[in-house]
């Protein structure tokens, strides 16, 4: 009987897995329900926090719509500049996944480049790219970001630093977090340089740029899958850290960490909200990105199935 | 021995040397040093002659020279916000970091290995559990809302700790300033020393934990069992010190590690370290500074990875077999 | 193999052990140390307060920021200050008379000795205030003499080039420095601060004041201690404060600074942050204490430039049309501002010169125009930019109240009439010289006063040369009348011209005035303070039960 693409997903033993772990199942919900909210942000909230002219100075500083003085317009309250508070936790997830995803990508495009060249091609190609990782592994990696983003920011003063904070910050995230992934990727393609149907390829004289990205990158992405889950989570939280230290995404057009920023000079006069629903809304974003990292390296792992 | 440890030297002396230039590119061409140092009505002949005096346009092999000269002895010029020699102000905040960092990578090592070891051998214990949860949740929350919370909950509502600073601080040897002899200052220390190492207590509890487990499963420890051992001999004789070879291995991550966090540690409680020295620098954008910490850390991590790799190699004897290359 | 690990782990922990034990001998060494600076003892009345804003240069003609002068002031004493009813009191100079139009004589109090113990002479005064106008300083610009003799040891000759009646005020915040003090330390010659030099006179002061400067750790703490030998307990029976020693420590982040008062780690805390005056107002052991300061803040554009810097207008400058003036400043919600901003707590203005100064015109002041975003938009398209434009708001994020929060809203308030403003928020220290360096199209401003007359605004901001005339505002009519009123005596006409050139502000929008600031400092119920109106306050007005 023919079968539809979904039934074969489902049929896998992967979905299989899946099914059976309900902190999964719940994780990535969440993580599904946040990139809905942050892509469709326009559509599911009237307000336009990003937008000035729309903005009321004198809705600013609203409470909840549970506490007293709130209103169900701003059903989590507004900011100082009057912003609502649901709203720009949306736009700003926006941001901070935005720069999680383009720098996890970056890193990725990077690492599984340099991976694949380095394992594949060996000799001092390889010993160069590695010595560079390594070089770069002494360093924590947040350290570099805060280096590659102080140093960029000079380079970019006035406001041409508005727009380019992102890029900046994707770049500086993806800079630090290559070296993982062209591990992950020079060993998988070590070992599978040694296979039978890469070497069939070899003789039947495929070009070896083929070989590399079309023969060996499937088969060694599950590790690095893994390894982009953990990284996103991570990527969020880099740039939180350093939108909260004042080094990121600038107040106009804030990210979660830059949201929690703003709101740490009202936390201790009461006004909880400003601060509290960015930081609870970051938390679970990465706590369920870490759940669903581990749980991919579970699933993935040959050794544990 | 001395083959492995001149390669690692020799690799590390290279890092430095190429971070040596990527600083010296930046604190000599990214602004132009000789604009930032003269007033507004300074002429152009005039810039053009400090210029030539202060050696800008000499080749850029003898720039780089004579910066690496002056690096050496930590002379990096005048921080263009704080009006003083970057030296003195390194020279000022180094007790304060170094103090942070190793308070909490004690404090890490202290609580984070007999939980580790708490939670290796009851292993399916509700207390032990509640424990491993507590870690991934640690393992999580980003160092700066931890910061936040405790700042919150310990010094505004409960009123027990000091928010901010280092307290009073006592001079010793010279220019090195402690806080740990006096009252406040240790009591300024313990929210920002345990915030700094929860990230890291988290990693060791879970390290010492699954390789007690490991150790647990092994052939020798059931001989030693079915030989009617006391379990407490068992535990600790046997599979406690297995635990602590990847624990001191991971220490010299950790110290590298926690100099990067105490950034922002630093920052949250206004400690006055090296961390928020940087983040002052980054936000105004003052080279000097920028560069000489760029220096200073590469320096640090090179030499803390020298040390970890020397320490690697005299407990792992596979390494003292001559091998091609090293692994990974 | 286990024996060989067993070693390497003793050796680790011996080593550890062993560092430990040094470190603490060395700790143990050190006891008289300890005591020296680690404590204080129990009788010492210590007064712990906290700002935003320490004074990052001591040197005092090396910046010209009143907050600065505040510190320096503590420790070296002035010719003339300010009561807090702002009347003039005499310091070192104990009486001045007009010679002739173009000299005063001044008398200097005998019997002063610096810290050091020098005699305080005439020389000190001569050098003091001829260093304040030398080229490289920066207050240069605040004093309008133009030389300053000795003529015995305790009398000065200050010699001005026409009548200057505002002379001696505006010596009020022009310090007395010692010349054998500064000679001792090589720093006769202003250091061109910006040429790498770091100059002794940054982090160390003397002075005949109420206070020695014991030790400067910027960014951490400036301690003070009482000189029990000041003239002015003897003088001044106002200015007998009980305070054996003063401990400052600058924290800029708000959070923190309230948390420092609420957790009693500080007795006062100068600029709390505003959302949390309630908060300290609450708290049973604080008290609020406000006054007016002599400040407005208010924004500026340059009106010189063919084209702005940072507008992508081109070919021409926005900003020299005064229906583009007007139409950003109808789009100014005072009452937003003060209400969502500042809590109410603020003057909201329409001049940007403070009541109790003379010149204030209160008819002008209260004359704000309700905010009209139609009528702004009309404006400016009459004006020819019916879509608006771009330009970049130059804010400083660390020197007013709320300073980038003003100009956040305000942002938000020209979006509405198609102004897509682009804020550029920084540290005063890189904000500044954007104003005096010209790099700046629209920027934002607090100017206070030292003298109580409009022409220390006239002459700092409206005459063509002057360095902080950042909107190049260049009107020969009004340059002319203030170089009349410098010179007038009689204060009838000096009155009418001082009258004609606000309303030439008011009616060409040469300004957007945003309001006049209130000063609110929190503090312990045992603390009474002296808050200035020209934040030039005294740590001798201080006592602490």
């Amino acid at each position: 009987m023919k079968k539809f693409l979904i039934e074969h997903i489902i049929d896998t033993d992967f979905f299989y897995q899946y099914r059976r772990s309900p902190r999964v199942i719940v994780a990535s919900s969440i993580i599904l329900l946040i990139i809905f909210s942050a892509v469709f942000a326009p559509l599911l909230t009237p307000h336009r926090p990003f937008d000035p002219a729309t903005l009321e100075l004198m809705d600013s500083r609203t409470p909840p719509f549970f506490q007293e003085g709130g209103s169900t317009t701003f059903l989590l309250g507004t900011d100082d500049q009057g912003r609502d508070v649901l709203a720009i936790i949306m736009y700003g997830s926006r941001i901070s996944l935005i720069v999680g995803f383009g720098s996890v990508l970056l890193a990725m495009v990077i690492g599984i480049s340099i991976g694949l060249l380095s394992g594949y091609t060996g000799g001092w190609i390889d010993s160069f790219f590695m010595r560079l990782a390594d070089i770069q592994l002494t360093f924590p990696s947040i350290l570099i970001a805060l280096l590659v983003d102080s140093i960029a920011r000079v380079l970019f003063t006035g406001s041409a630093q508005d727009e380019v904070a992102i890029f900046i910050l994707i770049l500086a995230i993806g800079i630090s977090t290559w070296p993982q992934y062209a591990r992950m990727t020079r060993s998988g393609a070590m070992v599978e340089k040694g296979k039978d149907y890469i070497a069939a390829a070899r003789i039947i004289k495929v070009n070896p740029r083929k070989i590399m990205f079309r023969h060996i990158l499937p088969n060694i992405m599950g590790p690095n899958l893994v390894l982009a889950t953990l990284g996103l989570a991570g990527a969020v939280i880099v740039e939180a850290t350093l939108s909260f230290l004042g080094i990121g995404i600038p107040p106009t057009t804030p990210s979660l960490g830059t949201l929690i920023r703003i709101g740490n000079d009202y936390l201790f006069s009461g006004e909880w909200w400003i601060t509290i629903f960015p930081a609870v809304a970051l938390v679970i974003l990465v706590l369920s990105i870490n759940i669903l990292g581990d749980w991919l390296r579970d699933v993935l792992n040959p050794k544990l199935q | 021995m001395i083959f492995y440890i001149g390669k690692r030297i020799l690799q590390g002396t290279v890092v430095i040397v190429i971070t040596a230039f990527l600083s010296f590119l930046l604190f000599n061409f990214v602004t132009d040093p000789v604009a930032n140092m003269v007033g507004q009505e300074t002429t152009a002949e005039d810039m053009e002659a400090l210029r030539e005096r202060l050696g800008f346009n000499d080749p850029v092999p003898v720039q780089f020279v004579r910066f690496m000269g002056n690096a050496v002895q930590g002379e990096f010029g005048i921080s263009y916000q704080m009006q003083r020699s970057v030296k003195s102000l390194f020279r000022e905040r180094f007790p304060a970091t170094f103090e942070l960092v190793m308070v909490s990578t004690l404090l890490a090592l202290v609580i984070g290995i007999p939980l580790g070891v708490y939670t290796g051998l009851h292993r399916n214990g509700k207390i032990a559990n509640g424990i491993l949860g507590a870690s991934l949740i640690g393992v999580s929350l980003p160092t700066f809302i931890i910061s936040i919370l405790f700042i919150y909950l310990f010094a505004v509502i409960l009123r027990w700790l000091p928010p901010f600073g280092r307290g009073d601080t006592v001079a010793i040897v010279g220019y090195w300033t402690t806080g740990l002899l006096s009252i406040s200052g240790l009591k300024s220390i313990i929210l920002p020393a345990f915030t700094l190492c929860l990230y890291q207590l988290a990693l060791i509890l879970r390290i010492v934990r699954s390789e007690m487990l490991e150790a647990l499963q092994t052939d020798y420890i059931k001989f030693a069992k079915a030989r009617g051992l006391q379990n407490r001999v068992i535990n600790y004789e046997y599979a406690f010190k297995n635990t602590l070879i990847p624990v001191i291995t991971v220490l010299g991550l950790q110290v590298s590690s926690m100099l990067a966090f105490s950034v922002v540690t630093e920052s949250v409680f206004q400690w006055p370290g090296l961390g928020m020295l940087f983040i002052q620098a980054a936000q105004f954008g003052d080279i000097p500074i920028i560069t000489a910490y760029l220096l200073m850390a590469t320096v640090i991590f090179v030499s803390i990875n020298l040390l970890v790799d020397v320490i690697y190699y005299l407990i792992d004897p596979r390494l003292r077999v001559p091998s091609s290359s090293a692994a990974g | 193999m286990k024996t060989g690990k067993k070693f390497v782990f003793r050796l680790i922990f011996m080593l550890l052990f062993l560092m430990c034990i040094s470190g603490l001998l060395y700790a143990g060494g050190s006891q008289e140390e300890k005591t020296e600076s680690a404590g204080v003892e129990e009788s010492e009345t210590v007064f712990r307060w906290a700002s935003k804003t320490e004074c990052t240069n001591w040197d005092p003609h090396a910046t010209n920021v009143s907050a600065h002068q505040a510190f320096q002031l503590q420790v070296m004493d002035l010719l003339v200050d300010y009561t807090a009813e702002l009347k003039l009191r005499p310091m070192l100079a104990t009486s001045w008379k007009a010679v002739n139009d173009t000299t005063w004589e001044v008398k200097l109090r005998e019997g002063v000795t610096f810290h050091d113990g020098s005699p305080f002479t005439a020389d000190d005064v001569v050098f003091s205030l001829k260093r304040a106008k030398d080229p490289l300083s920066e207050m240069k610009s605040s004093y309008a003499f133009t030389d300053v003799v000795k003529i015995d040891d305790y009398t000065v000759n200050i010699i001005t080039d026409g009548p200057n009646p505002t002379l001696i005020p505006s010596l009020t915040n022009a310090v007395m420095v010692s010349k054998k003090w500064f000679e001792k330390h090589g720093i006769v010659d202003l250091p061109d601060y910006k040429s790498g030099l770091e100059s002794y006179a940054v982090t160390h002061a003397m002075g005949t004041g109420a206070f020695i400067l014991e030790s400067v750790e910027p960014g951490v703490k400036t301690v003070f201690v009482k000189n029990p030998n000041w003239w002015g307990l003897d003088v001044y029976p106002e200015l007998n404060h009980n305070l054996d020693r003063v401990i400052y420590t600058p924290i800029t982040n708000d959070a923190t600074r309230v948390a420092a008062l609420l957790a009693d780690e500080v007795d006062f805390v100068l600029d709390p942050p505003i959302q949390d005056l309630a908060r300290i107002d609450n708290d049973p052991d604080l008290k609020l204490m406000q006054v007016p300061e002599l400040r407005t803040i208010f924004f500026a554009m340059n009106q010189k430039r063919d084209e702005l810097l940072s507008s992508n207008i081109k070919g021409k400058n926005p900003f020299q049309d005064v229906r583009v003036r007007r139409a950003m400043y109808l789009a100014m919600d005072h009452e937003a501002i003060h209400k969502a901003v500042m809590e109410e707590l603020s003057f909201p203005a329409n001049i940007p010169i403070p009541p109790g100064i003379n010149g204030y015109a209160k008819d002008l002041d209260e004359a704000i125009p309700e905010a009209n975003i139609s009528r702004a938009k009309a404006l400016l398209a009459e004006a020819g930019y019916p879509d608006g434009f771009e330009v970049t708001l130059d804010t400083p994020n660390d020197r007013y109240i709320n300073d980038e929060k003003i100009s956040q809203a305000y942002v938000g308030m020209l979006a509405k009439i198609g102004i897509k403003v682009n804020l550029d928020s920084q540290s005063k220290a890189l904000h500044f010289p954007k104003i005096t360096g010209r790099t700046t199209d629209f920027y934002l401003l607090g100017w206070g006063y030292s003298v109580l007359d409009v022409i220390n605004f006239f002459q700092s901001i409206l005459l063509p040369d002057s360095p902080w005339n950042g909107s190049d505002i260049d009107i020969p009519e009004v340059t002319e009348k203030i170089g009349r009123i410098q010179r007038e005596l009689d204060n009838d006409a000096r009155d009418r011209m001082i009258r004609e050139v606000m309303e030439t502000i008011v009616n060409d929008q040469l300004f957007l005035p945003v309001h006049h600031q209130i000063v609110v400092a929190g503090m312990r119920n045992n603390v009474s303070f002296v808050l200035m109106p020209n934040m030039l306050f005294r740590f001798a007005d201080v006592r602490m039960d």
